[in-house]
């Protein structure tokens, strides 16, 4: 085996054990010991091996693809088929792999925060291990519920969610996406609604899922299109129809290398041509390098007017197919087919907004709080919301300019609406919630400036700190058994470690450090974002509100989250009874906690070993997506949208963009920090005085922007409506003729039986009843006395004679 | 009254045999012994016994318009008859005697009169 099949066999089995734990928890889940707690230990192992798999794999990685100071050359990725499902025609649904430096980061990244989060359960769910009375959730009679314990069950979820994710992380073609995509939501489905019967908590479930069907319509969309418009739905590519691969045998194919190394710039069209035994996947149709490449399938469909024209116009076959080839370029540099591609890279961000919870479907996440805590942090930090990230990173190469544009301004509406939502906010949980979807907003801001580095390294620092921070959060209401920060206050002394913990979450999400000089791991990413901001500002003046907003938001971020941190762990407690009952939480419960704060700190560190770097970040760089080194630019409608390169902000080069970056973000967190210190900390404002100073805008936020009232007057309310309409229409008309009829034979049943029993019975009732009759009378006649016999028969044939011999023609 | 004064003919033995049947009627219907009934049984046959013979006499075939459009062929036919019936009320007696035997043995008596269990 070389060290290509090392690493494929060392993904596939990180990816298969939590599958393989799902499988056998799902068949004898409740029979696993006291409570079904071997399950627990079932599927920890199975992420824990993952863990160590996926390191394994990681080093395999580093091994074939040594990190380099800076990128240069084309991307690495390995890439082919496991195992064929099905072939229709040019159709063909694989099981298939496409790896590369982010595949690899995500595999280790998901298992750990995975693995963390499963050890932490074991502490936080210990509960559901016995009888649960649920206080949450009443009988009609107002009794509390008393179910049994689904300890099992919550490992078996945990289990497919993690299959799931890593499934998505490793997938190489568009169905192979979509399948664990849907596996994803109806995960996050089942772990929102564990506590099923809460009422509140089956609402949130289903809300998650209708919203994320939302998102997942113009997904399919934008899937669609993108199959039409290549023909094949792998991403990097796959050897022609017929030649089917056997298991395990991959091939590498370096994208776009051509290309790049080709002096005599072939189009794209003759370059694909020359590729005779290879189908190019998408990716490599749509950038073989540069500027995105309009599809043949999507040109031709948008020409398909002059197509008739010419081939009804020519006079025979060979002379239309000659005039279609030499229109085919012409058609291209023309810009037909652009804006397919533009809807084709919107659909597959609809999908994104679903499950990355961005505006305008944010609001399915803060409603997900449902679910028990560890679900929380594994849904708001490795899986369902990092799958929408995730996929914007894969799919970059799809995306026009204009669909960045529409990327970076959904982003930067979602980042002001959560944070500003957050500082309201009293459930802990719904704090970090709103944080969540604030830091998502980020990822997609820097994403969508063309950011690439930038937005997906956010996304794996916030991994870290937020499911610490939703840990945590799990740990102090654990201790507390209420969410309401109000209720809270002062428990740093109760929970030592809980509370450096989170102080230590909080930080790295505020991007606290020394600036210039050394940082948490929020401090890096959050300046990557915030630079691109600027750069992308310099470049396109109209767009500048979009750093401004940012700036703003890590100062709103700074803000909330040490709100919260003062709120529970400082000041004197608020709530006697609460305090009293607080504890810290058991060794379960804190050492995922210290786990997830060392990797929240050195997230970000490279470290220097003999001139090359070692960490995330070149990792991450490794792996950028080949064509948009250059940064690119497009029109949009009359203005002209640049997308700036993304420099290597700590260079010593690019001090004009990374110094008042940095500067601008640190200002901004550190004056959030102050005022947060201000009102909570030090308590020399007054947060009821600001309260009421601003009441209307306090109201607002508190009521969310009012989305969900809007969202239920526009769609839920109407869709209710027609729904009662149409039940009472069921009810009343259809149900009504299906009644009527029912009854009109009932009623000819009840006359045909009238008459049967009046004419039919009553006739051969009553000649039996008369025959009967008769019989008893006559039976009189025979009274056994034989005398009265003889003197019977003699009379009477004295009387017969007497009638003869008077009627009688003796003449005759 | 041409009865009396007339020489003896078939006409004299149809009234006694008349005679002979009503009081074996009579005699039926009001003995309540049943030995008493078979008497009138017997007395019933032989009335009927005298109107074969009556019919089957002579006097009848020299005289009488014939039967069946042929004169004088009644014979002898009237006295056969009559000695089958006698055969036959011989045969009765016997037969009528048994089921009188069997009544007494069931009833201790032979008053008919007990014997009503057929009754409706």
């Amino acid at each position: 085996m070389n060290i290509n099949d090392w690493l494929l066999t060392l993904l596939a089995l990180a990816w298969l054990l939590p599958l393989g734990s799902f499988v056998l928890i799902v068949f004898l889940g409740p029979k696993m010991g006291p409570g079904g707690r071997t399950a627990g230990y079932l599927a920890t192992a199975a992420i824990l091996s993952s863990f160590g798999l996926s390191l394994g794999a990681l080093t395999c990685w580093l091994a074939a693809h040594p990190l380099a100071a800076s990128h240069a050359g084309p991307v690495a990725a390995l890439s082919g088929d496991w195992y064929t499902l099905a072939e229709f025609g040019s159709l063909r649904l694989t099981i298939g792999y496409y790896i590369d430096g982010l595949t690899v980061a995500m595999f280790c990244m998901v298992t750990l925060v995975a693995s963390c989060i499963h050890i932490f359960s074991f502490g936080y769910m210990h509960e559901e291990l016995h009888e649960v009375t649920d206080p949450l959730s009443r009988l009609s009679n107002g009794e509390p519920l008393r179910r049994r314990g689904r300890f099992h069950r919550f490992y078996q979820y945990l289990s497919l969610f993690c299959f799931s994710m890593l499934g998505l992380v490793i997938a190489g073609n568009l169905f192979m996406v979509f399948a664990f995509w849907e596996l994803v939501g109806i995960c996050s489905y089942l772990l929102i609604g564990f506590y099923f019967e809460r009422r509140t908590a089956s609402n949130a479930a289903n809300k998650a899922f209708i919203v994320n069907r939302v998102g997942d319509f113009g997904m399919i969309i934008g899937l669609m299109a993108l199959w039409a418009g290549t023909g094949t739905l792998s991403f990097a590519g796959a050897p022609r129809h017929g030649r089917a691969l056997p298991p395990f045998e991959y091939f590498v194919r370096v994208f776009g290398a051509d290309h790049y190394h080709n002096t005599g710039k072939l189009e794209p069209i003759e370059y694909y041509e020359q590729a005779e035994d290879y189908q190019p996947g998408i990716f490599t149709q749509v950038r073989p390098g540069g500027d995105p490449v309009v599809p043949e399938g999507l040109v031709q469909f948008a020409a398909r007017g002059e197509v008739a024209k010419i081939v009804t116009g020519a006079p025979d076959k060979s002379t239309a197919s000659a005039a279609l080839r030499d229109q085919r370029l012409n058609w291209r540099r023309q810009g037909y087919g652009y804006w397919l591609l533009v809807l084709a890279g919107l659909g597959i961000f609809c999908g994104c907004i679903g499950k990355s919870a961005q505006f305008p479907l944010h609001v399915w996440l803060p409603d997900a709080m449902e679910g028990p805590t560890p679900v929380s942090a594994l849904i708001h930090a490795a899986t369902m919301v990092a799958a929408g990230v995730y996929l914007v990173g894969r799919f970059y190469p799809v995306f026009t300019p204009e669909v960045l544009l529409v990327i970076a301004y959904v982003g930067c509406v979602t980042l002001l609406i959560a944070a500003t939502i957050a500082l309201t906010a009293t459930d802990i949980k719904r704090v970090l919630a709103y944080s969540t979807v604030s830091q998502l907003g980020y990822m997609m801001l820097g994403l969508g400036l063309g950011g690439w580095l930038a937005g997906m390294f956010h996304l794996f620092t916030h991994a870290f700190f937020k499911s610490l921070l939703f840990l945590c959060s799990g740990s102090v209401i654990h201790a507390c058994g209420t969410n309401e920060m109000p209720l809270m206050g002062g428990l740093r002394r109760k929970m030592p470690w809980t509370a450096a913990t989170m102080l230590v979450g909080c930080l790295a999400i505020s991007g606290a450090g020394v600036p210039l000089l050394v940082g948490l791991s929020g401090y890096y990413s959050k300046d990557y974002i915030i630079a691109q901001a600027l750069s992308f500002k310099l470049l396109n003046a109209p767009h500048a509100w979009l750093f401004w907003a940012a700036v703003f938001g890590a100062g709103l971020t700074a803000f909330y989250m040490f709100r919260l941190w003062y709120l529970t762990f400082a000041g004197p407690p608020r709530d006697q009874h609460v305090h009293d009952h607080a504890h810290e939480s058991p060794w379960s419960m804190v050492v995922p906690l210290v786990i997830l704060a060392i990797f929240s700190v050195v997230a970000g560190w490279n470290l220097w070993l003999g001139g090359t770097p070692f960490g995330l970040e070149p990792l991450l760089e490794q792996a950028r997506p080949a064509g948009i080194e250059e940064g690119a630019s497009a029109g949009w409608g009359s203005t002209l949208v640049t997308h700036p390169p993304e420099h290597r902000y700590f260079e010593e080069a690019n001090e004009a963009i990374h110094v008042p970056a940095t500067f601008w973000a640190f200002g901004a967190a550190l004056g959030g920090f102050l005022l947060a210190t201000a009102f909570y900390g030090l308590r020399v404002l007054d947060p009821e005085e600001a309260r009421r100073q601003f009441a209307p805008l306090h109201r607002f936020l508190v009521r969310k922007w009012y989305f969900d009232e809007l969202y239920a007057a526009v769609w839920v309310r109407p869709t209710l409506r027609l729904a009662s309409w149409v039940a009472w229409l069921d009810r009343r008309g259809i149900d009504g003729v299906a009644d009527g009829a029912a009854r009109l034979v009932a009623g000819v049943a009840r006359l045909d039986d009238w008459i049967d029993r009046l004419l039919v019975d009553g006739l051969i009732e009553r000649v039996a009843r008369g025959t009967h009759a008769l019989g008893l009378r006559l039976r009189a006649v025979q009274t056994g006395n034989l005398r009265q016999y003889v003197m019977l028969l003699a009379v009477g044939t004295v009387a017969l004679l007497v009638i003869v011999s008077l009627y009688w023609n003796w003449a005759g | 009254m041409d009865l009396l004064t007339h020489p003896v003919g078939p006409a004299h033995y149809l009234v006694v045999g008349a005679v002979l049947f009503t009081c074996g009627v009579v005699t039926m219907t009001v003995k309540r012994n049943a030995i008493g009934v078979l008497m009138g049984i017997e007395l019933v046959l032989n009335g009927a016994n005298l109107n074969f013979i009556a019919f089957g006499s002579p006097a009848l075939v020299a005289h009488g318009p014939g039967f069946a459009g042929c004169p004088g062929s009644l014979g002898l036919d009237g006295q056969w008859i009559a000695m089958f019936v006698i055969v036959l009320a011989a045969a009765e007696a016997a037969v009528a005697l048994a089921i009188a035997l069997c009544f007494y043995r069931n009833y201790s008596t032979v008053d008919v009169d007990r014997g009503e269990e057929l009754h409706g």
